[in-house]
């Protein structure tokens, strides 16, 4: 899997309530609708800024709170190709893989707002155009790579009858 | 080799001796649990996976509890479709308004987990359970989805962390404050991934209340499960409720600890966790002067019994402060009642309080208590994060029922001694 686009950075423990409001989780199960609010209480006019195949770039903890998977949902129905953090929270975690977002766990301190990326996830490897370096992404478990090739799990189930890991 | 609570109830739900940290494994669950937010995606999925019949009709529960009594039409819909697939699929544990509770109060009351169990659920603050020994863990709607179709999941076996409490606690200090303070040392991820289990003779002596509250509040310090060793306290709780066989587990004394932590627990006070991180507590003494408009007890986190008497205690014969809004929300119908016979409720009502019926509401900016721009609330709650509970302008501060009772008296925040 190779991504290519630019950078929409953020800080640490961007928590799930940031990336998609509590007030807006109940009303629908459209992910489409949800996804135009996605991160806009720390940036108003992400959604509008956001090309399909950005990367949204963090700190540490991604993702901390809620387990409801609207999160991932609303991020990969924005456009969103993957989030690169120094880490993630557990749950946003696997459900990220669950519903076929990729996640790449990196040192994202090298890169910027604004900068263009070419993430290469079959060979771990971020590579920023901008500034012309690369940064190694911390492999992710074969369990989650056969999720996420599939699809997402409910894919995957669908494919295999069950869990095939 | 030797293996934690943890490991032991991990390992016998995949079927195996041992398990070590990092090991990844395929686990039986005895219980699923969904909201009325992730039961419906949970139940999408389930269609979408092509799953014909669920894996135990006695092993899901569904527990339609933040936007109810439904909020409006669009939560009514969102209601509607738990509703519909518990019917359709003779789902035993569906419980509708009139009969529900907050989930995490509910099912321990219900007698649905117990010592031993795996429990998963769509709801971050499924690892409430440890409290009675039982390894459960929140997971997202899909996951969720999977389980009511097979009846397991997979799980990485996570490393554990010991939180140690020794000696008696001080007046007015409860389980909220121990994990208050736990999460102020070591931050909101400083337990990712990892187990935290809780020993020591504190948490011997601590009510079972007390335990559901600090394992609550596990995932606010980005764990997988919080766990305390069962004992007598945790026997007398579940004897009379658990619906199947339940196993006592404990760590073996040379169980391997990714970090141990010690306390001197006749040194803690209640703390409060100021906006916008449960990481940022305080002792309640060095609050400052912080005025507030709202006060909130009640939640998965302290909306049980022991928690409405101590509200209770401080509230006899008091006045709420006039600028204060005092909205309290016992956690399950039988709570409810049990408050009402013991004469709680009376308490509360008569010192200016609303008294609602159980609903997760305020605690995630739903319904029944949102906060307008620049106002400030005190709850006993378990996330501060900004606009949380209604406006991006809003505050919110964390505490135990004791501080926020006291607090809604007083008009700003006090420990209870200053009410006394």
């Amino acid at each position: 899997m190779q991504f290519n686009g630019r950078a929409h950075k953020f800080g640490d423990d961007v928590n799930t309530d940031y990336i998609i409001s509590g007030k807006y989780k109940f009303k629908t199960l459209d992910m489409k609708k949800l996804a135009k609010h996605v991160m806009e209480d720390l940036d108003p006019h992400f959604y509008e800024k956001v090309a399909a195949g950005d990367f949204i770039v963090a700190g540490t903890n991604f993702g901390c709170g809620s387990s409801r998977e609207q999160a991932p949902l609303a991020i990969k129905y924005a456009g969103v190709g993957a989030v690169l953090a120094k880490s993630f929270a557990r749950i946003f975690y696997r459900n990220a893989i669950n519903t076929g977002l990729p996640v790449v766990e990196c040192d994202t301190d090298q890169l910027e707002q604004g900068d263009e990326l070419y993430v290469d996830l079959t060979a771990g490897v971020i590579t920023n155009r901008t500034k012309g370096i690369t940064i190694p992404a911390k492999p992710l478990p074969t369990v989650m790579i056969k999720i996420l090739n599939d699809g997402g799990l409910a894919p995957h189930f669908k494919k295999h009858g069950g869990f095939n890991l | 080799m030797p293996m934690t609570i943890t490991e032991k109830i991990l390992a016998a739900h995949a079927g195996k001796d041992q398990v070590v940290p990092g090991e990844l494994i395929n686990a039986k669950i005895d219980l699923a649990l969904g909201n009325d937010i992730t039961a419906p995606v949970a139940i999408r999925e389930f269609n979408k996976i092509g799953a014909e019949d669920i894996f135990d009709r006695e092993r899901i529960a569904l527990v339609p509890d933040h936007f109810t009594p439904n909020k409006d039409i669009q939560s009514a819909e969102q209601a509607k479709i738990i509703r519909n697939f518990a019917c359709k699929h003779k789902i035993v544990n569906y419980f509708d308004v009139g009969r529900m509770g907050i989930e995490h109060c509910l099912l321990p009351e219900q007698g649905l987990v117990g010592p031993g169990d795996l429990v998963i659920g769509a709801d971050s603050h499924t690892c409430t359970y440890g409290a009675l020994g039982a390894f459960s863990t929140g997971m997202g709607s899909t996951d969720i989805a999977a389980a009511m179709a097979l009846g397991e999941t997979w799980l990485k076996v996570p490393e554990s962390i010991k939180f140690v409490f020794e000696g008696e606690l001080k007046p007015w200090v409860s389980g909220k404050d121990l994990i208050l303070r736990i999460i102020g040392d070591i931050g909101v991820d400083g337990a990712l991934y990892r187990a935290m289990e809780f020993t020591g003779s504190t948490i011997e002596n601590l009510s079972i209340d007390g335990r559901f509250t600090m394992c609550n509040m596990a995932i606010e310090a980005g764990a997988k499960n919080g766990i305390i060793p069962p004992d007598e306290i945790t026997r007398a709780y579940v004897e009379r409720r658990c619906r199947r066989p339940f196993k006592f587990y404990h760590s073996d004394p040379d169980a391997k600890y990714a970090q141990v932590y010690r306390y001197d627990a006749t040194e803690i006070e209640p703390q409060v966790a100021f906006p916008h991180m449960p990481e940022n507590s305080r002792p309640v003494s060095e609050a400052g002067y912080v005025e507030i408009d709202q006060s909130v007890i009640g939640s998965c986190t302290n909306g049980r019994i022991e928690d409405l008497r101590v509200a209770a205690k401080v509230l006899k014969g008091k006045q709420v402060h006039k600028n204060v809004r005092l909205i309290i929300l016992p956690g399950t119908q039988d709570i409810y009642l049990q408050a009402l016979k013991e004469g709680l409720i009376e308490v509360f009502i008569k010192a200016g309080a609303a008294v609602s019926t159980p609903t997760c509401g305020p605690c995630l900016g739903g319904h029944m208590g949102i906060l307008a721009s620049g106002e400030r609330c005190i709850a006993t709650t378990n996330r501060n994060f900004v606009g949380r509970m209604g406006h991006l302008e809003s505050e919110i501060y964390l505490s135990n029922p004791a501080v926020a009772a006291a607090s809604s008296i007083r008009g700003r925040i006090v420990g209870p001694w200053e009410v006394e």
